[in-house]
């Protein structure tokens, strides 16, 4: 008889969603902290002590701003945009292993439902820009799709090889395969794998030096420039998400997951936590280094150089792993 | 608070989880042929993958069901609409009247082909129901695409082929009168 425990199930959402959203504030707080010692500057300071109530204070700012729809927009799509892309974001939690036992669910295919739902997400981006009916917006939706054509295919090419090594596309055994290989880490064995998941994940999280969708300097805002208040910060919650998801990918297909040189006692999901840092803050490392590619530039760097590479990475693990046994 | 789900509503919710399927991908195939604005008819495509994508999540295979949102939501409608919106930039331009013909003949073919369809689906002997025949894991996948089905799988490729062939001759000759 199916049995399905619903008191369980709301409270693991909850404290899921929550926690993830308090990591997304105060990743806005560390990104402008780093950022700003990196440009000699203090970053915020003002709200609490050493700026600490800053995000709180941006998000109750967000939230009663007033919501402006253009009259010349698709009102239904634009009204569904935002939402299409926190949802498709937010799902992926779900199927994240934190630590051994902390899975929503525990999916055999979990590295694909990733994929898939982070692929929907471009097209909250993709109808934002042309619902919202202006120049701006329309060229930023265009670009994300440019880009999400030649870089989604380097980014799954380069898993594969994670996935030929363990056997399984689900995120637990990843790491635990892991665990048991020689170097305790698949980023060195699969540094060429390593390396394309690295430029795509700066691709798929329209970061710096691939922030094309929203190219501040040239496109206003780019897909959301019509967007204001409560609508735009789903946007920001959505991209931020994003990150800490692609970070997470990194770290269990890569790094190790929640494994570490010892077990840290009470915090099992330490290590894992730690090398998410330290991805994001390579995240914000990179923004305040590269300056911006151009579009036709991406689709170059996509076809020519990390598909071909990705491809022969898959080779090459084929024949290693041939060889070795 | 422990929900039990009591044996009798087994089916019924079943059901319920079916016909919501059938209801989300012909809402979606509605939109896409009847939506004057081309990118919301690119949606009703995407709507109507997805619920053609929870159809096989339904039918136990998740593996199938994922690649059906990877390749066709994640890649085939996207660059549909990357074609749409680098052709006609002017979204007010609404979709053009078809010539007087077009609606009978295509009510006509669309008649036709759902009635051999459902005919053939009504008369076939199927299978035994298939309970679950492996855990429709990728393992099982590939290797019944490189043994059962190679057959298919090559002749899929070979149309692939000619497709890619075919746009890069369009493609190229295109580019030749430009020149000229």
């Amino acid at each position: 008889m199916a049995e399905i425990n619903f008191t369980k199930l709301l409270v693991h959402l909850v404290v899921l969603v929550d926690v993830v959203l308090l990591h997304v504030a105060y990743a806005t707080y560390f990104e402008r902290k780093v950022i700003g010692h990196m440009q000699m500057r203090m970053g915020p300071t003002r709200v609490g002590p050493m700026g600490l109530l800053q995000p709180i204070a941006d998000g109750i700012k967000l939230f009663f701003k007033e919501d402006i729809i253009p009259a010349a927009a698709d009102r239904p799509l634009f009204y569904a945009a935002p939402i299409i892309c926190l949802v498709a974001m937010l799902s992926c939690l779900a199927v994240l292993p934190f630590d051994p036992n902390h899975v929503l669910a525990d999916l055999n295919i979990g590295l694909i439902f990733i994929f898939a739902m982070s692929s929907l997400a471009s097209y909250g981006v993709v109808l934002a820009g042309w619902a919202s009916n202006s120049k701006y917006s329309f060229l930023g939706g265009m670009r994300s799709m440019s880009q999400v054509i030649s870089y989604e295919i380097a980014m799954g090419l380069s898993l594969v090889g994670v996935m030929m090594m363990t056997g399984s596309l689900n995120l637990g055994q990843i790491v635990a395969a892991q665990a048991a290989s020689p170097f305790g880490i698949y980023a060195i064995p699969q540094f060429i794998g390593f390396f394309v998941f690295v430029v795509s994940m700066l691709a798929e999280t329209n970061r710096v030096p691939f922030d094309l969708p929203e190219a501040e300097t040239e496109l206003v805002a780019g897909y959301c420039t019509e967007y204001s208040g409560i609508r735009f910060s789903l946007f920001f919650m959505a991209e931020y998400i994003g990150m800490i998801v692609m970070a997470s990918i990194g770290t269990i297909c890569f790094l190790g997951g929640w494994n570490g040189p010892f077990t840290v006692p009470y915090v099992p999901f330490f290590w894992f936590l730690l090398k998410i840092y330290a991805i994001m803050f390579f995240f914000f490392w990179v923004r305040a280094t590269l300056p911006r590619y151009r579009y036709d530039q991406l689709m170059d760097l996509g076809w020519k150089f990390l598909i071909p590479l990705a491809l022969a990475n898959i080779l090459l693990t084929g024949l290693m792993k041939t060889v070795l046994e | 608070m422990n929900l039990s789900i009591s044996p009798e509503a087994v089916p019924l919710i079943r059901e319920g989880i079916f016909v919501g399927l059938i209801i989300v991908t012909v809402f979606g195939a509605l939109l896409a042929t009847l939506a004057k604005r081309m990118t919301r008819a690119v949606l009703g495509l995407v709507v109507c993958f997805l619920g053609i994508a929870g159809i096989y999540y339904f039918l136990n295979s998740p593996f199938v069901a994922l690649m059906q949102l990877l390749i066709y939501v994640g890649a085939v409608a996207v660059t549909i609409c990357f074609a749409i919106m680098l052709a006609e930039p002017d979204e007010r331009k609404l979709a053009a009247k078809t010539p007087g013909m077009a609606g009978p003949l295509a009510v006509l073919l669309g008649a036709t082909v759902t009635w051999v369809l459902a005919g053939t689906a009504i008369k076939a002997e199927w299978m035994a129901p298939a309970v679950k025949i492996n855990e429709g894991s990728v393992k099982d996948v590939g290797v019944s695409l490189l043994t059962t089905y190679s057959m298919v799988f090559e002749l899929v490729s070979i149309v692939l082929l000619i497709a890619i062939l075919g746009s890069l001759v369009i493609a190229r000759s295109g580019r030749d009168k430009a020149e000229c």
